[in-house]
């Protein structure tokens, strides 16, 4: 099997911070999981038992060229067949800003995982600020690089959007760890988030999330 | 065709072969209650079975198939077997890599024990004495044939439509035999649309004046019903999409419609043709048992209403490929199967495939079908070894 290159996906958003939190053996569903790269690092390196669930026909393809498990499907669509606690890990990466029902996908989330890795571009960034300030039109950059028109990009978000949803839903953070790209590398930062990262990035302790609810789609 | 133009990439000229068990008085009990045998079942196979015995792939057909699933069986053959795309050298289902098995039904009219062949309490055919059988009774069947064969373990057992029933119910019934299921244009249980189609196709051939309460072996055979069976089914396999661009509302040879009822449009003729060619390959009586062991397939029947618990004790690992334009095993069906895998924390992958030829994708020539099962296999006969 190809080996990927470690630049290859330390240079994806999100991998290098999610696989340095999730132990090996995990047992991970990764939503909107693309072609499957992430996964196939899990597995590789954490030995990790890998599911995913991707919309594309392409996408599944190329998982399945990995040996990877995955569902064509609709996220916002279902996942209410997973039983409760069946993941230790399930992971938004850069996929919460794109769902339709992102109440409903987290709430499902919170049921079926242990713990949730939720990473997503931060529009709290103050180049996202500057651009709306100065150009009055919708901010367009490495973060959000489409036209208004055409963007999948139909939940935009800040850092703080989602720390005051978790509070509101009662899901309890366990880690936050936000971070800017820099050459192609995650660079933590600390101070200011929400005004200085480009990505919010979250670990959600689901065994102290107790009161669960039925999720409504 | 002759053996000199057998195409590099075919499996080249297989034999059908007949294996037969179930001798009385160990017949073979049938979910009706009812016992048979002995029972023969024919069947080919491709490839070689590797030392270890970890090779070994079932392939099961659909409906109106045969054990012929690849190659030709003789020199003269025009076309190859129903999944010759997809069975052989450097293929899908690689046979320099797999032992493949293509096994037929009970039932079945094709080599197998079926109401074509000779009741051994009578001396004569069995016709509607046959008695009914179901897809388990065909996966019991398949059982003896595949342990005759020397083989504890399958890595894969596949089909679509009716195959992939019983693909599902192998992996239900032998759940320590299968490694991995591949499915195809499935469902756990046949829609009452679908139902439908199938009892109109059964009044087709009832109501032949040939068909003679099923005892025509000797006189004239019902063909007129049969290929009327056959062009509701034809109707079936095909998308509106599909026949609309290959037919469309144009006519055969004229430019005007001749004002009666010749069969002028191209859609008629076609449906007429695959009737004809129908009746020469096929047995009436067949037609009506195997379209019946469809009807009755309902796994969630099987058990208490739970697709769920159907599933819940099987081991093996799934890919479960639809189809988009299928609408008489509709992607939802198969959604289904994989939902109630998923409850119960199986492996399992699934593909829907954009496709405009309906039902019938599953037979054509579909490089995206045949990449993802080429991997999947792939994956799994690592797993295996």
């Amino acid at each position: 099997m190809k080996k990927h290159d470690e630049n290859e996906f330390g240079s994806r958003v999100g991998y290098r911070q999610i696989i340095d939190e999730i132990p090996r053996g995990s047992r991970v569903l990764d939503l909107g999981c693309g072609d499957g790269m992430l996964l196939d690092v899990l597995k590789r390196l954490k030995n990790a038992e890998t599911f995913g669930v991707e919309i594309s026909q392409e996408g599944v393809s190329q998982c399945l060229e990995k040996g990877l498990y995955c569902f064509q499907g609709d996220i916002d669509s279902g996942l209410a067949d997973y039983r409760a606690d069946s993941f230790d890990y399930v992971i938004l990466n850069q996929t919460l800003q794109d769902t339709k029902k992102p109440e409903y996908v987290l709430c499902e989330t919170m049921r079926i995982g242990k713990r949730a890795i939720v990473s997503f571009p931060n529009f709290g960034h103050v180049g996202i600020r500057v651009k709306l300030l100065t150009g009055g039109t919708m901010p367009r950059n490495r973060l959000f690089p489409y036209m208004w028109y055409e963007t999948p990009n139909i939940h935009l978000l800040t850092i703080r959007d989602f720390q005051e949803f978790c509070i509101m839903y009662g899901y309890p953070i366990g880690k936050e760890s936000h971070f800017s790209m820099q050459r192609g590398r995650p660079v933590p930062v600390r101070a200011f988030p929400n005004f200085r990262a480009e990505y919010g990035f979250f670990v959600l302790d689901g065994d102290r999330y107790k009161e669960r609810r039925e999720c409504n789609a | 065709m002759n053996s000199l133009n057998i195409p590099a990439d075919s499996v080249g000229l297989v034999e059908t072969r007949t294996f037969t068990f179930a001798h009385p008085p160990r017949e073979l009990r049938l979910v009706s209650g009812k016992t048979l045998g002995p029972v023969t079942l024919s069947y080919e196979t491709y490839g070689e079975l590797n030392a270890d015995c970890s090779n070994a792939i079932l392939v099961l057909h659909a409906l109106s198939g045969s054990a012929h699933a690849a190659g030709f069986n003789s020199p003269e053959d025009q076309y190859p077997g129903w999944w010759d795309y997809y069975i052989g050298p450097g293929k899908a289902f690689d046979t320099n890599k797999y032992f493949v098995i293509s096994s037929n039904v009970v039932g079945g009219c094709t080599g197998s024990t079926g109401p074509a062949s000779i009741n051994p309490e009578t001396g004569r055919e069995y016709g509607l004495e046959f008695p009914i059988v179901t897809i388990q009774d065909m996966v019991n069947a398949q059982w003896h044939l595949v342990r005759h064969l020397g083989i504890r373990r399958l890595l894969a057992v596949t089909g679509g439509s009716m195959g992939g029933m019983q693909a599902l119910q192998w992996a239900i019934s032998y759940p320590e035999m299968v490694q991995s299921v591949i499915a195809l244009a499935s469902s756990s249980s046949l829609s009452a649309q679908g139902i439908a189609f199938n009892e109109v196709a059964r009044q087709a051939i009832f109501r032949d004046p040939h068909f003679n309460g099923g005892n025509y072996y000797h006189g004239q055979k019902p063909d007129d019903g049969l290929s009327l069976a056959r062009m509701i089914g034809h109707i079936t396999y095909l998308s509106d999409k599909l026949m609309h661009e290959r037919f469309g509302r144009r006519l055969k040879n004229q430019e005007l419609p001749a004002f009666n009822f010749s069969s002028e449009f191209m859609v008629e003729t076609y449906l007429h043709h695959q009737g004809i060619k129908f009746v020469n390959r096929f047995d009436a009586n067949s037609y009506l048992y195997i379209t019946k062991a469809i009807d009755y397939f309902d796994l969630k029947a099987d058990y208490n209403g739970s697709l769920v618990s159907a599933f819940e004790n099987v081991v093996s690992d799934f890919l479960i490929i639809s189809f988009t334009s299928d609408w008489l095993y509709p992607s939802e069906q198969s959604v289904e199967i994989v939902k109630a895998l998923r409850t119960n924390g199986k492996n399992v992958v699934y593909t829907e495939i954009e496709s405009d030829f309906g039902h019938d994708t599953f037979l054509l020539d579909d490089e995206r079908t045949q990449r993802n099962i080429h991997n999947f296999l792939r994956s799994e006969f690592e797993k295996a070894r």
